[in-house]
């Protein structure tokens, strides 16, 4: 416990010899010494693949994929709207299925697993937390955006209260500096988080940018909690970011199988298992399941696997959130403008996670402003306005 | 100690301001420029280090950073307390406001009195002794929900507040559950919708962000599609855009309103898109602040009819053409909305 940082008249006053198990219990982020692993794998089809399905998950579907995931010894699997706890919205698209429902049936399936949920403050509240702990989710994963940690303090005091594992998600990792993401991360620790990722929220990470963070981070709360990567493949470098990040040192590392995530999707579970034992590291992942969880299991229901398309490398190369993508498709439909044009304008405006319905204002400005050009470009010449 | 107990004749009600953020510093600028029955005497903090009481020292109120302890222990109470600390704070204040006689604007989410919001329940009971003004996000969205509702049933409506992060304050991220609770009960008991939902995103960009937000109704099907009803919904969000304006000059909506048609996913209802933005005319915070704004504003001007109430006189209040504001044009092109 040497080098936890708590003030000194917050500390706990030790009357007695305490065992190795109560100082783990003591101390955030101490997980258990595992000899079979070198890092966890938190397998979040059934969260960030909530977006690529449009959220139309049904029960049978989440059973199926938790009892496939289960066996194949992936430890944590995050079951939620694809914006977490909360998030059945006009804004973000209804769920088909309740949430808590989908939750209590993983629960059920699992038999090792740990079950996680992901909640937005601002969105979701302790009392989607409460609800989602009585239908015995354990792991509580909080995201803010990147400099925003400050609205997760409540949370995650509320989390460890109920008892609850807690992870700490820096959502648009990118659109903060190391040292600031830094502190950020130091905000979250201080209020309970046991493990702080660094989210690669738009895939937009390119290789030492996302080492680079998770080092700073590192550096910033040293063994107080641990650190884990969530990557997107928008422009393809989920998979090796993910390898950049164990080496800089993070313990818990997020992946979906057959990439069902949002934008270009999440770095594969399955390629993070089958990577990670070419190099040796200790995931304690069983390849061949985890490659029938993905092939047999979830391939079969997917109605359009992720990929990188126009759309979602624009995504990753102007820093947009990446569960915009559907949300960009269905605005340029209605519109009559290309979902790329959104997306790169929704990058200049700087939006952040959460803010879907920005993506109708911007489909209207650029209705208009073609409109505009259209008339200006006054047919006489016949030419058709470059779009 | 009362209204009672004092002067007859008196013209004016005092005022304390606790909290000397932000908001406070706002309300204290908006209470001297909008309301002739208001006078801002105490400004109350915990720091002594602050801006805020170090600027209402400036402008000649009595402040201090030793609390509501302090206020309470003057010779001279104050008639009214404007709380814009924390829901925390307020929960724990209000019954020592209520016991000392003094008039409570709450502009925490802590709902210890009835919700108000101006344009929308103004009506509200004069003889309360603590009036709740929901959230920021509340103000600038709950006219809208009340003006669809006036047309047609809304059985679900969801509001999406964004502000910039440079205007939320240390209250609004403590208490962000609060926000999206308090507002969310606000859409559906005062803005009509049979269930209500709110969601608050804070950006960090710079420039700062104005705070915009959006509405979301499920309507009737047959009013998401082009005709006499769609027309009389178009009628009532442009009027209540106007009322707002009254108090908020940079009220307005971002482009016309969108109806979509119904669909199965939405329970075979239809739905209205209503996108707000407020540029705040800060009498002391910048545009992007409209958050903020919005929120004083409202405050202001329920104090004055508290006050003018008690006094038995009418209301001061100046509005923005009072004043000589202009008002934000009410959308930014006046185009048929589409479907």
């Amino acid at each position: 416990m040497g080098d936890m940082t708590i003030n000194p008249e917050d500390a706990p006053v030790l009357t007695r010899e305490v065992s190795e198990s109560e100082v783990r219990e003591l101390t955030p982020g101490a997980a258990a010494p595992d000899e079979a692993r070198d890092l966890r794998i938190t397998d979040s089809t059934l969260r960030d693949g909530s977006h690529a399905m449009a959220h139309q998950f049904t029960e049978e579907q989440v059973r199926g994929v938790v009892h496939a995931l289960d066996k194949a010894g992936v430890q944590v699997i995050e079951v939620s709207h694809g914006d977490g706890l909360g998030g059945s919205s006009f804004n973000y698209g209804f769920s088909k299925v309740d949430e808590f429902q989908l939750i209590k049936a993983a629960v059920e399936e699992a038999r090792q697993a740990k079950i996680a949920i992901l909640m937005l403050p601002g969105l979701g509240t302790v009392h989607h937390l409460k609800k989602a702990h009585a239908m015995g989710a354990s792991v509580a994963r909080i995201a803010t955006h990147c400099t925003e940690a400050d609205v997760s303090i409540q949370h995650f005091g509320e989390a460890r209260r109920l008892g609850m594992e807690t992870v700490g998600f820096l959502m648009l990792s990118h659109k903060a500096s190391p040292a600031k993401l830094a502190e950020q991360a130091r905000i979250m620790v201080d209020a309970g988080c046991q493990c702080v990722y660094v989210v690669d929220s738009a895939g937009a990470l390119v290789l030492s940018d996302a080492q680079e963070r998770i080092a700073a981070v590192i550096a910033e709360i040293g063994h107080q909690a641990q650190v884990g990567f969530h990557g997107h493949q928008n422009l393809s470098l989920g998979i090796a970011n993910s390898v950049l990040a164990y080496q800089a040192g993070a313990k818990q590392i997020d992946g979906a199988l057959c990439a069902l995530g949002a934008g270009a999707g999440n770095s594969p579970t399955e390629v993070l298992a089958a990577t990670f034992e070419r190099m040796g590291i200790k995931t304690g992942v069983d390849l061949g399941e985890v490659l029938s969880a993905a092939e047999d299991v979830v391939r079969p229901f997917i109605p359009r696997l992720p990929w990188m398309d126009r759309a979602s490398i624009t995504q990753g190369y102007a820093g947009v959130y990446s569960s915009f993508l559907l949300h960009a498709e269905r605005a340029a439909d209605r519109y009559g403008v290309p979902a790329h044009a959104i997306l790169q304008k929704v990058g200049e405006y700087g939006y952040v996670g959460g803010q879907e319905d920005m993506i109708i204002d911007i489909a209207i400005e650029l209705r208009d402003a073609q409109e505009r050009a259209d008339v200006g470009a006054d047919g006489a010449s016949g030419l058709v306005v470059a779009r | 100690m009362t209204f009672a107990d004092k002067s007859p004749g008196r013209l004016k009600g005092t005022a304390a301001i606790v909290g000397p953020g932000n908001i406070g510093t706002d309300l204290m600028f908006k209470l001297m420029r909008r309301s002739e029955l208001i006078e801002p005497r105490y400004m109350i903090g915990v720091d002594p280090t602050s801006d805020g009481l170090r600027r209402a020292k400036s402008v000649g109120l009595e402040a201090s950073h030793e609390g509501v302890d302090w206020l309470l222990a003057q010779d001279e109470l104050p008639d009214i307390v404007f709380e814009c600390t924390s829901a925390k704070a307020h929960a724990a204040n209000a019954p020592r406001y209520a016991e000392a006689g003094i008039l409570a604007v709450d502009l925490t989410p802590a709902m210890v009195g009835p919700l108000i919001c101006p344009p929308v329940n103004l009506e509200f009971n004069l003889d309360a002794t603590n009036v709740n003004m929901i959230t920021c996000g509340g103000q600038a969205t709950v006219p809208m929900v009340a003006a669809v509702s006036s047309v047609v049933p809304v059985p679900y409506a969801e509001i999406v507040a964004s502000v910039s992060s440079k205007s939320a304050g240390p209250g609004t991220r403590a208490n962000i559950d609060e926000f999206t609770e308090t507002t969310a009960l606000a859409v559906s008991t005062i803005g009509g919708a049979t269930k209500g939902k709110a969601i608050i995103i804070l950006n960090p960009v710079e420039p700062p962000l104005m705070m915009r937000n959006t509405v979301f109704c499920a309507i009737p099907p047959a009013a998401a599609e082009p005709g006499e009803v769609q027309n009389r919904i178009l009628e009532a969000i442009h009027a209540m855009v106007r009322t707002v304006q009254e108090y908020v000059p940079g009220y307005h909506l971002r482009a016309e309103p969108q109806f979509d048609h119904a669909r199965e996913a939405w329970d075979g209802q239809g739905r209205v898109f209503v996108p707000i933005e407020v540029r705040g005319r800060g009498d002391y915070l910048p545009d992007y602040a409209g958050n903020l704004d919005i929120i004083t504003a409202a405050a202001a001007r329920v104090g004055d009819i508290l006050i003018a109430h008690r006094l038995g006189v009418a209301t001061s209040w100046k509005s923005s053409a009072d004043l000589g504001d202009t008002a934000d044009p009410i959308a930014p092109t006046l185009e048929k909305a589409g479907v």
